[in-house]
């Protein structure tokens, strides 16, 4: 188990109050045997601890993917910092297949100047050569944007290292526990509390454009389901009606929420809110439990769970009226929580081994082949990176709410252990 | 971007502040039964009152789930489940009448069922068993000639455990509803 990296750079604190302390360590755990060699060779020949070292956070992105395994700076033979500083032959030597120099240049005192390059060590081809020009409070996502890069051009997978996590973190004790919702980078740097209650708030939902988050908030001691503008924090009460208001959704194109609601019977069923025209439509009609929509792609059908057949299952059903939903899990007595992958090929949703609960898949393509990819005993609320080559998910570590990622094949696992209070219901942002 | 969003928080934060009720204690408070009304009163605060009590959630279960029953006992307003069921167990019929009577003799009266599960599962599922069991108190309340205008339910599914632990031991205390009434 290496601890590669603790995440909080003082540049991430701003003067105000409300940028939540919460500070996370990553920890792969288990890694991939053919990850891919790379130098990244530090930008500034002498670092300044009052700026952020970008080819450090490069490099723990790089590595952090479990893709990568960067060479260790101390291993580092020579400190190049353009392609024709680099001496080829004595790369190949280290085994490295790639390798990243570049330079950080302050224009003015806010400003600086960051040129990088890649290259195959093997064949000295250059594949990347850029100029990022950024204030000092974008180093960060400059330094994401390039980790996004050089992920895609070795490995042709869009990178989402500069994009986005939203997740709910509980502090203190009972009874005096206090809920927030935060937004913060996919690496866990730089979290913002978006709300805080000492009501629950659950089940953060992204719109498709990344601007706002659904969720439920028991603030006024019955759930109630809102959408907030994270730049503005304008928020809408969207839905409080009699009974239950939960498991928000958006389609895809933003402009419906599909969400579950109860009739003064406490049934639970699925239905889909017009945002704009605030129309009303129920999907779902079952006595048993239906919740946890998940809109399919093409925005015409939803993915839910419902427990109608006795344990919890998985269902798809199209929004055309009078449609009968389709059963898609079989294997096992508990299978909820459905999320699916970007691509749609793939299903993530939490399953029951052995009394735990584990985050499972399954294929989508027809085979139906089912793999579990955690290990853990409490292990929910999957939610996919936006290229689709991770999972995020909760997990309890000694007693303590986590969040974890594992790669979409299971290969790659990593925690990341938050330094305060409990953390849960991680929810992916777009790209 | 980031400022501006630090600004909303903040905002936000404030906005909150003046928005929420002021509720010292939680539920745990005006679910103890030295709140709730024994025969004579309606005025027994709920959530308001000044005092916070919480019910206690140590190996003294059996004055729990002993049949004790009736208005009059602090820790009685709770109602605890079996794992993944939500049938109300025989021990708790006096629990369930002495509420009722309480109800059916003041009309006026309102009471909230408060549904919740242990931590295992997911966490939107478990919204919909903490309904399931709030809802079997209703029912049994129903039968037993209690307006349906006088109750109301809530689920807070596994968000609002009773006892903290990955155990049996606190499992079966969070799997419950809570009988609490409003003020």
């Amino acid at each position: 188990m290496t601890k590669l990296s603790r995440f909080l750079a003082a540049a991430a604190i701003t003067v105000f109050s409300t940028v939540a302390h919460a500070d996370f360590t990553v920890e792969i755990t288990s890694g991939q045997s053919e990850a891919v060699p790379i130098a990244v060779v530090p930008f500034v020949s002498v670092a300044n601890p009052d700026v952020l070292d970008v080819a450090q956070l490069v490099g723990d992105d790089l590595a952090r993917s479990g893709r990568f395994k960067t060479l260790d700076r101390k291993d580092l033979i020579a400190e190049p910092h353009s392609g024709s500083d680099i001496a080829f032959d004595d790369w190949r030597r280290l085994a490295d297949d790639y390798i990243l120099v570049g330079t950080m240049t302050p224009q003015t005192t806010d400003r600086y100047t960051i040129n990088f390059e890649l290259f195959n060590v093997l064949t000295h081809q250059r594949l990347l050569g850029f100029q990022i020009s950024t204030s000092t409070a974008g180093l960060r996502l400059a330094g994401h944007q390039i980790a996004d890069m050089v992920f895609e051009k070795i490995l042709g997978i869009r990178g989402a290292f500069a994009t986005r996590i939203a997740y709910i973190s509980v502090l203190g004790h009972l009874p005096n526990k206090r809920f927030r919702l935060v937004v913060a980078d996919a690496d866990g740097a730089n979290p913002h509390i978006v709300m805080e209650s000492t009501e629950p708030l659950m089940s953060p939902a992204w719109s498709p454009d990344g601007q706002s988050i659904a969720y439920v908030s028991f603030e006024e001691r019955l759930p109630s389901v809102y959408i907030q503008h994270l730049k503005t924090g304008e928020r809408q009460r969207v839905s409080a009606r009699a009974g239950v208001n939960q498991a928000p959704a958006f389609s895809p194109d933003g402009k419906q929420l599909a969400l579950t609601l109860s009739t003064r019977d406490g049934n639970l069923d699925i239905y889909v809110l017009d945002l704009a025209t605030e129309a009303l439509t129920r999907i779902t009609d079952d006595p048993g439990i239906d919740t946890e929509p998940e809109w399919s792609k093409d925005g015409h059908s939803l993915y839910f769970t419902s427990d109608r057949a006795g344990g919890p299952q998985i269902y798809k059903i199209s929004l055309a009226p009078g449609s009968h939903p389709r059963r898609l899990t079989f294997q096992g007595s508990y299978n909820a929580r459905p999320r699916i992958s970007p691509d749609e090929s793939q299903l993530a949703f939490v399953t029951q081994e052995d009394g735990a609960y584990r985050i499972a898949t399954m294929d989508l393509s027809g085979r139906n082949d089912v793999q579990i990819l955690t290990h853990g005993r409490f292990d929910v609320s999957p939610s996919y990176a936006p290229n689709g080559a991770v999972v995020i998910y909760a997990s309890r570590d000694h007693g303590r709410g986590v969040l974890a990622m594992v790669s979409a094949d299971g290969r790659v696992q990593q925690r990341l252990v938050s330094t305060e209070g409990e953390v849960q219901e991680p929810a992916w942002g777009p790209f | 971007m980031k400022r501006i969003l630090t600004i909303a928080a903040l905002c936000l934060g404030a906005a909150l502040l003046a928005g929420c009720p002021k509720k010292p204690g939680n539920f745990e408070e005006g679910a103890t039964g030295s709140q709730v009304p024994s025969s004579s009163t309606q005025s027994a605060g709920g959530a308001g009152g000044p005092s916070t009590t919480v019910t206690p959630l140590g190996g003294d279960q059996e004055g729990v789930t002993g049949g004790r029953g009736g208005a009059e006992s602090a820790a009685g307003k709770i109602i605890y489940f079996d794992f993944d069921k939500s049938e109300i167990k025989p021990e708790y019929a006096d629990l369930i009448s002495a509420t009722a009577r309480d109800l059916t003799s003041h009309p006026t009266l309102k009471i909230k069922l408060e549904g919740n599960t242990d931590e295992r599962g997911t966490r939107e599922y478990n919204i919909g068993l903490g309904e399931r069991r709030a809802q079997a108190v209703r029912r049994a309340l129903l039968l037993q000639g209690v307006a349906e205008a006088q109750i109301t339910t809530v689920s807070y599914g596994a968000e609002r455990p009773a006892a903290e632990g990955d155990d049996e031991t606190a499992w079966s205390q969070n799997r419950r509803v809570e009988l609490v009434y409003l003020p």
